[in-house]
């Protein structure tokens, strides 16, 4: 699915979130020039194309009385990596998997799990139990958990810019 | 000072690699435990709990959405929109809105940095200044300082990235997305 200009207005406009008015939707496309059915129709057709993968209430984590959480890092060798990620994604305990490049010497680990927990404690049992199910433990492996939240906002996309743009 | 990928230039050549990792923020545990009930000095009810845990796909797409939610839960609109206040000002709730597949809109990554403990306090104030921050961690690493940088365009996250190593004299690590597992349902708060 490709975006249009207008489509990237409404990411934008979004990133902010919905306002809590009687219609939220005419709302946003009054910045944009767009009536209440089309901010709609574009959301849809965002959300059924796949560019949208969830369109709903946000909670953040921390105030929910998750207080922990940590980032477990592997570093598997690159035949394996997206296999091991697949498995890992799918885990109950895993809220994010990625796979990103490793920085040597500074940083060997390729693959990304962020796992949440009401404590510290929960966290680590989550996270050997990963090791074991998957027999994870001859990776290099390091967990970091994060002691203190300077930031954390939406994604903001800032203006948009014309497609030719982003792409370079 | 800002490394760049290499050993995976073979991925990054795809440009839709270069568009977005999108954001990281609340992505879903599908599986979490009962957390705790009091926020901020008031106790969250029944009603509450099914705002924030039925709520998270599938947002009605209606002219007045808050009606529609309140229609399920036996609310009139203002009282959602009432309700859906009182828990963005005490923090639960980041806001309504949506979450982007990775690589679908503009360019992220994430980035580390290894600050002295005591320039900690002011480079996380450094880093949190610019607008297309959007994370910002410190975490129990020599790597302590963790940061997501989401913008229009990847070269603007670069541009970031090399003004923060700039002002902060120190070396950013950029360890953009290549790869991502997880489809993102929200996040199961297991009331009961």
């Amino acid at each position: 699915m490709d975006l249009s200009d207008s489509d990237l207005a409404l990411v934008a406009a979004l990133a902010e979130g919905l306002p809590l008015v009687s219609h939220p939707y005419r709302a946003v496309g009054a910045q944009l020039g767009l009536d209440e059915a089309e901010v709609i129709a574009r959301i849809q057709a965002m959300r059924d194309g796949g560019i949208i993968r969830r369109f709903g209430i946000i909670v953040r984590h921390h105030e929910l009385g998750f207080k922990a959480n940590a980032m477990a890092v592997w570093a598997i060798p690159d035949g394996v990596v997206s296999e091991v990620g697949r498995v890992l994604g799918d885990a109950p305990e895993v809220t994010l998997c990625y796979r990103r490049p490793p920085r040597l010497p500074d940083w060997p680990y390729n693959l990304f799990c962020m796992v949440h927990g009401r404590d510290r404690g929960a966290v680590e049992e989550s996270i050997q139990a990963l090791v074991r199910r998957f027999d994870l433990g001859a990776y290099p492996h390091a967990v970091l958990f994060s002691t203190r939240r300077f930031k954390q906002t939406g994604a903001r996309y800032g203006r948009p810019i014309p497609r030719a743009a982003a792409a370079e | 000072m800002i490394e760049r990928a290499q050993a995976s230039a073979g991925a990054l050549s795809d440009p839709q690699r270069h568009r977005s990792e999108a954001q990281v923020e609340s992505g879903g545990a599908k599986g979490a435990e009962a957390p705790a009930r009091r926020l901020r000095g008031y106790e969250i009810d029944a009603l509450d709990r099914r705002l924030l845990n039925e709520f998270q796909q599938d947002f009605p797409l209606a002219d007045r959405p808050y009606a529609v939610l309140g229609e399920r839960l036996g609310l009139d609109e203002d009282a959602v929109m009432d309700r859906l206040a009182r828990l963005s000002r005490g923090g639960t709730i980041s806001r309504v809105g949506a979450v982007f597949r990775p690589h679908a809109v503009g360019g992220s990554t994430l980035a580390a940095m290894a600050v002295p403990e005591h320039r900690l306090d002011e480079v996380a104030d450094l880093v949190n200044a610019f607008p297309e921050v959007n994370h910002n961690y410190q975490r129990e690493h020599r790597l302590n300082l963790w940061f997501v940088v989401t913008a229009p365009s990847q070269a603007r996250v670069a541009e970031v990235l090399a003004e923060i190593s700039r002002r902060a004299g120190l070396r950013v690590l950029d360890l953009p997305l290549l790869e991502h597992f997880h489809i993102d349902l929200g996040f199961d708060l297991k009331w009961t």
